[in-house]
């Protein structure tokens, strides 16, 4: 009767364990949305709102500040919209490819060698960035930049064509197989069935891809730090060096700005806009995945 | 007639656009390592690996740098294991399906698309700043396995999913408890999926920089870190500080940290990809 009770107490002790594992990961959401508003509580003390929402100059750093979100918004906005405009047809084009036309011991064959793009860390891409692509670049546009929005962009793309082609994948390869088997009754040829069938029966998987890889780009750093520059400028020209939010952060956390200062704190403001954004992409495809998914049992 | 053949065109045309989509993403690929070995292959030395850091390109090794990445990986592995798979067990095996189990869900779901320099700015207040770590090797290796909790869940929620319930169902009617029937059934049935997962995240955070970067990670360490709490870099960082630098020997020194950090993760993953097919061959249920 003892051994029973210990061990009902034991077993209930390993729960509560291994709750405790899983409360974690809400503490980490509830720590980064404290701490994320808390500095910007206090930045939002210092700098008026409507100046960082409309001023568009950035310059926190310098002896004329200025605390304008804008340049480091459109330096995102450009990069992102360079990077989705690669990572979007060819991630979809391949999933395609894959799933309609490759046979099944090329597409054993691909995937792991596509699955090799996502696994080369980002320091690495950006290296990629600054040493070819841009020298490169150059070639064909020699008012180029050393530093320039177009190839850090390029180059994220790439990094992002297989997040966008496995994920797309998934979702076309979980349409039925009868829904093609009518098609091809019908005599359509595979394009067809593929752009008339299948991507429509897949859309919801397929546009989630999309929203992932645009929170993606958003969020990435390093590629940006090391290729599109650290000039914050309200522009929309893929030529010049830019800064975006993340390479911000990276600027000021390689320099010695002191602790608790207006120009620390800049970096949670920015911090928040990130998170902002990235959540309600994040949130948009969960909520996507839930309703629209396509329940073919 | 005619509009059958242009959907025969339009069928061959998008047959060969798919094959050199994938031919471009392979060739860049080809292209981008060709050249990191051109540049780098010949700067690589027993020297390079064992010189500290220093102002001269010629003079400068990545020693600090592996020492530092080597820290990093095995204290993010120390404490993202056993919290990630505890954290699957839990969602998996005992969270029912009510509010807070779904809550959770979200939540991971959440969490995975968070970018990792948010993480930093995380781990930046909380461990460097609030619990008084400094820039340690610990604040950065507790930062990273923050980070990589979310993939670690969902894998190992998956690899226990793959394990059928009769397996499960047997182990309770022999009359063991539930813990008993995780630890001596569900999950050896499992761990190779886990494994596999695990790896495949620590491989990921060896390659993050951002983050610890945020949290002060340093450019230049001119020693060896000695325990969880001296100041580190890692290997991202050292490559990210010789690639800044506007000198070509510096670049050179870059290429050839790559080839070395590169090796690291294609052999992380190679492991993890031969536990998976392993694991799959082994198990057939």
């Amino acid at each position: 009767m003892a051994r029973n009770a210990d061990m009902r107490l034991k077993e209930k002790i390993i729960e509560k364990v291994l709750a405790v594992c899983a409360l974690i990961t809400i503490l980490t959401t509830v720590g980064i949305v404290l701490i994320l508003t808390i500095e910007a509580i206090s930045f939002f003390r210092e700098v008026s709102i409507v100046e960082f929402l409309t001023s568009t100059r950035w310059t926190p750093l310098f002896t004329q500040k200025s605390y304008g979100i804008l340049p480091l918004l459109s330096g995102t906005f450009l990069t992102t919209v360079i990077a989705i405009s690669v990572a979007l047809p060819v991630g979809l084009t391949i999933a395609i490819y894959l799933n309609e036309y490759a046979s099944n011991t090329f597409r054993s064959i691909l995937k792991p060698l596509l699955e090799i793009l996502a696994v080369v860390p980002t320091v690495v891409y950006g290296f990629f960035a600054l040493m070819i692509v841009t020298p490169f670049l150059k070639t064909f546009i020699p008012e180029l930049s050393g530093f320039n929005a177009l190839s850090a962009g390029l180059v994220m793309g790439i990094m992002i064509i297989p997040f966008v082609s496995s994920l797309s994948e998934d979702a076309l390869s979980s349409v039925p197989y009868s829904l093609r088997e009518a098609s091809f009754g019908m005599g359509s040829t595979k394009f067809q069935t593929a752009f008339r069938v299948m991507v429509p029966a897949a859309s919801s998987g397929i546009i989630v891809s999309a929203i992932l890889a645009v929170s993606r780009a958003i969020g990435e750093t390093m590629i940006v730090a090391i290729a599109a520059g650290q000039q914050p400028r309200f522009t929309l020209d893929p030529t010049v060096p830019i800064e975006t939010i993340t390479a911000y952060i990276v600027q000021v956390s390689m320099g010695d700005v002191p602790h608790g200062s207006t120009a620390y704190q800049t970096i949670f403001a920015a911090g928040i806009t990130l998170f902002i954004f990235t959540f309600i992409l994040n949130n948009i495809s969960y909520w996507i995945k839930a309703r629209y998914q396509e329940d073919y049992e | 007639m005619n509009n059958t053949n242009s959907s025969r065109f339009k069928d061959k045309a998008f047959r060969v656009f798919g094959l050199s989509a994938i031919i471009f993403c392979m060739l860049t690929l080809v292209i981008f390592i060709g050249f990191i070995i051109y540049q780098g292959a010949g700067r690589l030395s027993w020297d390079f690996m064992t010189s500290l850091p220093s102002r001269f390109a010629e003079r400068s090794g990545i020693y600090t740098a592996w020492i530092g990445t080597l820290w990093v990986l095995v204290l993010t592995t120390l404490i993202s294991f056993p919290l990630g798979v505890g954290a699957g067990i839990y969602l998996e095996e005992y969270g029912n399906k009510g509010k807070l189990s779904k809550l959770l869900e979200i939540n991971i779901a959440n969490l995975a698309g968070v970018p990792s320099i948010i993480y930093g700015l995380l781990g930046l207040q909380v461990f460097v700043r609030m619990m008084k770590m400094g820039n340690s090797i610990l604040a950065g290796a507790l930062t990273l396995a923050l980070l990589i909790l979310p993939i670690i869940i969902v894998s190992t929620r998956e690899a226990l999913r793959a394990v059928p319930s009769s397996i499960k169902e047997a182990s309770v009617a022999l009359g063991a408890s539930k813990w008993q029937t995780i630890w001596k059934q569900t999950l050896p049935a499992s761990f190779g999926g886990i494994l596999t997962g695990v790896i495949l995240a620590i491989s990921r955070a060896v390659g993050e920089t951002a983050p610890l970067i945020v949290i002060g990670a340093l450019a230049y360490v001119p020693f060896v870190p000695e325990s969880p709490f001296d100041e580190f870099t890692v290997l991202p960082i050292q490559i990210f500080n010789w690639v800044s630098r506007p000198q070509h020997e510096f670049a050179i020194n870059a290429a050839a940290a790559i080839i070395v950090l590169l090796f690291i993760t294609f052999l992380m993953n190679g492991i993890a990809v031969y536990l998976r097919n392993r694991w799959q061959q082994k198990i057939n249920w």
